[in-house]
């Protein structure tokens, strides 16, 4: 407990101690979030009624998606999991401990936005304060999941890059958080569904803001629960120790079944 | 690798030498279980290295040639998270010893390749363990760094600790290693002590003397079991493969001719000279 302790107090640290970290955990979602408030509020008035779940996904998206995997490869191509190894710090706390401490620095930006965003922008609060905290909690294990399963498969951080932005734009663009999932055209909306910020988006609306949603937020729900649990199995058991011995439990392509939820998802929905 | 086995005593301190791409790195990462082996029988303590890996966690001590820290951790964090991994306490004292006092606060991206290596080595031996690996230890260690960790290797010993250490600085193994084995090709070569090693070799022993006047200055003297002869800096260099017998009969001839000895030196053949002949590489030297 005392190491588990330690290696979380150390990683909480790191979040804010590496810049790179701190610009993506904090200063990078809160300032698209008063860019975008301030813009968006005269654009699109709509965009204030999902202002604060649309911007605390954002923050998750940067927090995990973005920012989570680079630091742990570029620990693995340095030999830090090697020296990990060697004095018994177990591949579940390296895949686990970032991504809660992600999780945490996620908590603080989501109080800030929570609380700002009814003040500065006139956003309507959630009203159901314990579906809010369980569909964050969901939202970030499986946007956390997906970090850590592109960490575990990338060669190195332009790989990151790639995989992240293949997550980010599309959430941005079609995840519901700038335009509504219910008026997306058919197509796009079906792709729209193979993305975790549309069902967080909708269970947000469904769960925390008691608004009518375009499907039952329990899906939503289920399919974000069930896509954490398959990214964070699959990380583990394709979590390789450093660049030199690669000796994988699996291809790197079983990452695709982290999907599947999602594929069922957009199938089914 | 390729067939090969050794087996190493407790409280011995056992080197690895061989030139780069012998297998020593691969040799010890199958021990230390970061690398599994296709085939062979490996234990450490009785544990085997790739099954038991957890039990294997506190029984050893590794620096490892290629590793890493994260970049913002610092010296006194560093120490702290892998003794908590190891469960014991923290042990600052070893930073001081090792001259990492003054650094504590440092991040780890800040200090020099010599207290990085430092640090890992401390980071190593804080758990005590009773088997400690070592390689390449001194690589990037200025002269009075490299004689504490001389000292703290003799001291780990007389613990009882089992030192394996993969070396280039044959000086090193020779001062330190009980045993040591050649490794060639992912094969040993040759093992046994620094002493066995230099004596079974077609080394020559070097023999210098000065005298006060020129009795040795003659080329045409000749000594017994010399197989050649040079002149350097006053000193007449003979190279003997008997010395005790060469050395009797250079003083024996000083005398009869009334010349005075000032100095007279014998040098055993080094390991390095050894691992040259060996290695075949003397002649890139």
């Amino acid at each position: 407990m005392n190491a588990f302790a330690n290696h979380f107090s150390f990683e909480f640290r790191t979040g804010i101690r590496d810049k790179t970290l701190l610009l993506m955990n904090y200063l990078f979602p809160l300032g698209l979030y008063g860019l975008l408030g301030f813009l968006m509020a005269e654009l699109n008035p709509l965009f204030v009624e999902t202002m604060i779940p649309a911007m605390i996904i954002v923050a998750i998206l940067s927090g995990t998606v973005l920012s989570l995997p680079n630091p742990l490869v570029t620990a693995r191509e340095a030999g830090i999991f090697r020296s990990y190894k060697i004095n018994g710090v177990p591949a579940i706390s390296i895949l686990t401990i970032p991504a809660l401490t992600t999780m945490l620095h996620m908590v603080v930006v989501a109080a800030i936005i929570t609380a700002t965003a009814p003040l500065f922008f006139g956003a309507p609060p959630p009203v159901n304060w314990a579906g809010f905290i369980l569909v964050f909690l969901l939202a970030a294990f499986a946007h956390a999941g997906l970090g850590m399963l592109i960490s575990v498969i990338s060669s190195s951080s332009r790989a990151v890059v790639l995989w992240s932005q293949l997550i980010f734009l599309p959430s941005m663009m079609i995840g519901g958080l700038m335009i509504p999932y219910s008026m997306l055209p058919g197509a796009l909306g079906k792709v729209g569904l193979l993305l975790p910020s549309t069902h967080a988006m909708n269970a947000f609306q469904g769960l925390a803001q008691n608004q009518v949603t375009a499907f039952a937020p329990l899906w939503s729900v289920l399919i974000l629960l069930a896509g954490g649990i398959l990214s964070f199995g699959l990380a583990n058991y394709l979590f390789c120790w450093d660049r030199l011995n690669t000796t994988r439990r699996g291809h790197p392509a079983l990452a695709l079944l982290a999907l599947l939820p999602y594929v069922l998802g957009a199938a089914l929905l | 690798m390729d067939g090969i086995s050794f087996e190493v005593q407790r409280g011995e301190i056992f080197g690895l030498l061989g030139p780069n791409g012998a297998g020593k790195t691969t040799t010890l990462e199958s021990l230390e279980g970061l690398r599994a082996p296709d085939g062979g029988i490996l234990q450490v303590m009785g544990v085997d290295p790739t099954r038991e890996s957890r039990k294997l966690r506190n029984l050893i001590g590794v620096q490892l040639q290629t590793s890493g820290l994260p970049d913002s951790m610092r010296v006194d964090e560093v120490m702290r998270f892998f003794c908590a991994y190891h469960g014991v306490a923290p042990n600052y004292h070893l930073l001081d010893r090792l001259g990492l006092a003054e650094k504590m606060s440092a991040q780890y991206h800040t200090l020099s390749s010599g207290q990085k290596r430092r640090l890992e080595l401390a980071v190593a031996v804080a758990h005590t363990p009773p088997v400690v690996f070592l390689d390449e230890p001194t690589a990037g260690l200025d002269v009075p760094s490299r004689i504490e960790l001389h000292n703290l290797m003799r001291e780990l010993q007389t613990g009882g600790t089992t030192i394996i250490l993969a070396t280039h600085d044959m000086a090193e193994a020779e001062k330190m290693a009980d045993r040591v084995a050649i490794l060639l090709r992912g094969r040993i070569a040759v093992t046994g002590t620094p002493r066995e090693l230099t004596a079974t070799g077609a080394g020559l022993t070097k023999v210098s003397v000065l005298t006060e006047g020129h009795s040795l200055s003659e080329t045409s003297v000749t000594f017994p079991a010399v197989s050649q002869q040079a002149f350097k800096d006053e000193y007449a260099i003979y190279y003997s493969t008997d010395p005790g017998l060469t050395v009797s009969a250079i003083i024996a001839h000083i005398e009869a001719q009334g010349d005075t000895l000032i100095d007279l030196r014998v040098e055993r053949p080094s390991l390095e000279e050894r691992f040259l002949e060996i290695t075949g590489t003397r002649g890139d030297q």
